[in-house]
């Protein structure tokens, strides 16, 4: 089909959300990155193959949020000299992409202002690439040189504080460089990939099957969107088409518990940080009740491997939907209590207002996704934008806050909260009847699928090629983290530094969803 | 100030009652004395790492901190910095890139001490295995006395794999 949006042609990706693929030339990439640009298409997505085994070099792969669905341009890249315009004076969010894909694949973005590594660090050294098929998984290099050029702040009275990657706390390992003077931070600089464990190279020695409980595991508080949006990529290279309405219900009571529990957590953690642990412990409680109810009804407290391609792994009955009811309607009761305690609370107030600021101009301009962009006013959902089944008529209400600091991300979360159990409550009571899982067929070497689903933290994305024997030749999954973290560094400009923990908090950005 | 209160009174104490220890977790023999044990037991420091996990072990971690598990009660708390740890709590696998940090922890950890690995990951790699990327299980990088399986493990698992490690 013709794109006009592009003026180029697309071909239809079977699969539950719009989809569509279209091959490109290198030379055409930055124009085509200009007209997104100005249609406000939004970059959700970059990375890059090996397609040395189908005789056609490497290839550079972009995925486009366009208004008629998820644009994948393919751009076919030599074999010699793997080189392509680089983006990111386009689309910011590409920096840190096309770093990580010159790090595992071997493909350079030019004139890049940053040609810096980002993934690599000691484990293999510079001019190896993991994510090439000559590149054997067991691979073991003696740990190489990691240093990493941060960029240095200078002038009277400025100095740096470094912290990580293990933290003071339980947290992700990553790396944050202040420079600051006295307590005002004048920069952050991230450095990320402490946690790279070699996920995609490891799905390529997996078959779509197995693949499934991998991805359940590349973030583990966003399981159910990961393996959603997997089993979505598989169940298109099947070319599933008559799904089962009951599995699509389940799959979305799954999803929106996962949004219950992590934003109760947080909004525990928002309080702690402001020095209200009444906070912590009140929401804590209630994020334990739902996890308890989780592993009662399904099995699992976090809901891992339940979504699986074909379906569900476990269904819901009648007399234990009404445990489900029963319990959310007395955590939303509890919900609005605790709402009204914060908004009222003048102390946890004064530092949740006008603290890690960020305008809906720079997040825009950066790409900042999910209930952060929302909470900048950026209106975008993907269950409202392509509100596919189990979405489909619910009339999923948009959460957003048009001031983009700490209190308004923390605005976000109660809204979302609230109509994530509306969801749920609906979904359930009219779950429809009918089988939860179905068997797919073979996948055809060369076929392609894309997931793509709006997670708690923002939208995640799936991209799959089957490789021969319904085993996989390339998956790459895109955390929302990756747009946001950058976003991060700007929202910390001029705050103090005791303030970062609860900045920091109030994106609760994935690391190993970004590592891989 | 009067609804936070009533909140409080409310909701009363949640706390339930600690696990025993578990001897099927421990990986190796009790490294020290019964003297010393009887001190960390009653105010036990513990520094996590996070080695390079899916960040569902950490989930479960924090909830050993919430009202109904309430590690604190037990004397048991955790801290900022190694050097004030007696016991290192780590989840896996260890990936390469944290594999230096990780080694630094537990040097800059002092002595006597011990290590509690969370996880099917950082029992044996779990699904991560090791690679090119990984180097699998903790006890592959540093000394494991207990290792705790389950994907994440339960937060009741945890403090009876943070028992064990403490009892004789």
């Amino acid at each position: 089909m013709r794109l006009p949006e592009f003026s180029i042609d697309a071909q239809v990706l079977p699969g539950a959300m719009p989809a569509f693929r279209a091959s490109v030339n290198a030379e055409e990439l930055r124009a085509l990155c200009e007209t997104a640009r100005s249609q406000k298409a939004r970059l959700v997505a970059l990375w890059g193959s090996d397609e040395m085994e189908r005789g056609e070099g490497y290839a550079l792969h972009l995925a486009f949020a366009v208004p008629s669905g998820l644009l994948w341009l393919t751009v076919p890249l030599p074999r010699e000299h793997p080189i392509y315009p680089g983006i990111a004076d386009i689309c910011p969010s590409a920096d840190r992409m096309q770093r990580a894909a010159c790090d595992l694949v071997g493909i350079r973005a030019l004139n890049n202002s940053d040609q810096r590594k980002w993934l690599r660090h000691g484990a293999w050294p510079d001019g190896t690439f993991p994510l090439r098929k000559d590149f054997k998984i067991a691979s073991r290099f003696p740990a190489a040189d990691d240093r990493y050029p941060f960029i240095k702040v200078e002038g009277e009275g400025v100095h740096e504080i470094p912290v990580g990657p293990v933290h003071a706390g339980t947290i992700e390992p990553g790396h944050f460089r202040f420079s600051i003077v006295g307590e005002k931070i004048l920069r952050l600089e991230e450095r990320l990939g402490y946690k790279h464990k070699g996920i995609e190279k490891r799905f390529e020695i997996m078959t779509l099957e197995e693949g499934a409980r991998l991805a359940g595991r590349i973030s583990g508080d966003s399981t159910v969107a990961y393996a959603w949006a997997y089993a979505m990529a598989v169940e298109g290279i099947s070319e599933a088409t008559e799904f089962p309405p009951r599995a699509l219900a389940l799959r979305g009571i799954f999803l929106e518990l996962e949004r219950v529990a992590n934003h109760l957590g947080d909004l525990g953690y928002l309080g702690n940080d402001v020095g209200l642990s009444f906070g912590f412990f009140q929401f804590w409680r209630l994020k334990e009740d739902v996890l308890r109810l989780n592993s009662e009804l399904f099995g699992h407290r976090y809901l891992m491997d339940l979504v699986v391609p074909g379906g569900v792994a476990r269904d819901l009955p009648r007399r234990e939907a009404v445990l489900l009811l029963d319990q959310l309607e007395k955590i939303q009761r509890e919900v609005v209590t605790l709402k009204s305690i914060y908004d009222e609370h003048a102390g946890a107030q004064d530092r949740f207002i006008m603290t890690g600021k960020v305008s809906l101009e720079l997040a825009e301009k950066l790409g900042l996704t999910g209930f952060a962009g929302r909470a900048s006013g950026i209106c975008r959902d993907l269950r409202i934008d392509y509100p596919i089944s189990p979405y489909q008529g619910l009339g999923v209400q948009l959460a957003s806050h048009p001031r983009g600091d700490v209190a308004a991300r923390v605005s976000v979360r109660f809204d979302e909260l609230a109509e994530s159990i509306r969801l749920i409550q609906t979904l359930v009571q009219q779950l429809p009847s009918g089988e939860t899982r179905i068997a797919l067929a073979n996948a055809a070497k060369g076929r392609a699928g894309m997931g793509w689903v709006e997670g708690w933290r923002g939208e995640i994305l799936v991209a799959l090629e089957a490789g021969e024997n319904n085993t996989i030749h390339r998956c790459h999954a895109h955390d929302p983290s990756w747009q946001n973290w950058p976003v991060l560094q700007h929202a910390i400009i001029g705050n103090i530094v005791p303030d970062f923990p609860l900045i920091n908090k109030s994106f609760n950005l994935s690391y190993s969803g970004h590592d891989l | 100030m009067y609804q936070l209160l009533k909140q409080i009174a409310k909701t009363g104490i949640k706390t339930e009652a600690a696990p025993q220890a578990d001897e099927t977790m421990r990986v190796l023999q009790q490294r020290l004395q019964e003297g010393i044990l009887r001190y960390l037991g009653r105010a036990l420091a513990i520094r996590h790492v996070d080695a390079g996990s899916c960040n569902g072990c950490e989930l479960e971690i924090h909830a050993t901190n919430s009202p109904y598990y309430n590690l604190e009660q037990l004397g048991i708390k955790f801290v900022a910095s190694p050097r004030h740890a007696d016991m290192l709590l780590v989840t896996g696998p260890v990936s390469r890139h944290m594999e230096t940090a990780l080694k630094r922890t537990y040097e800059a950890t002092p002595d006597p001490k011990l290590v509690v690995a969370i996880g099917d990951c950082g029992c044996s790699g779990g699904i991560f295995g090791e690679s090119y990327a990984s180097c699998g299980s903790v006890a592959n990088v540093i000394p494991v006395d207990v290792a705790v399986p389950g994907c994440p493990p339960s937060p009741l698992a945890i403090m009876q794999g943070i028992l064990t490690a403490i009892s004789k």
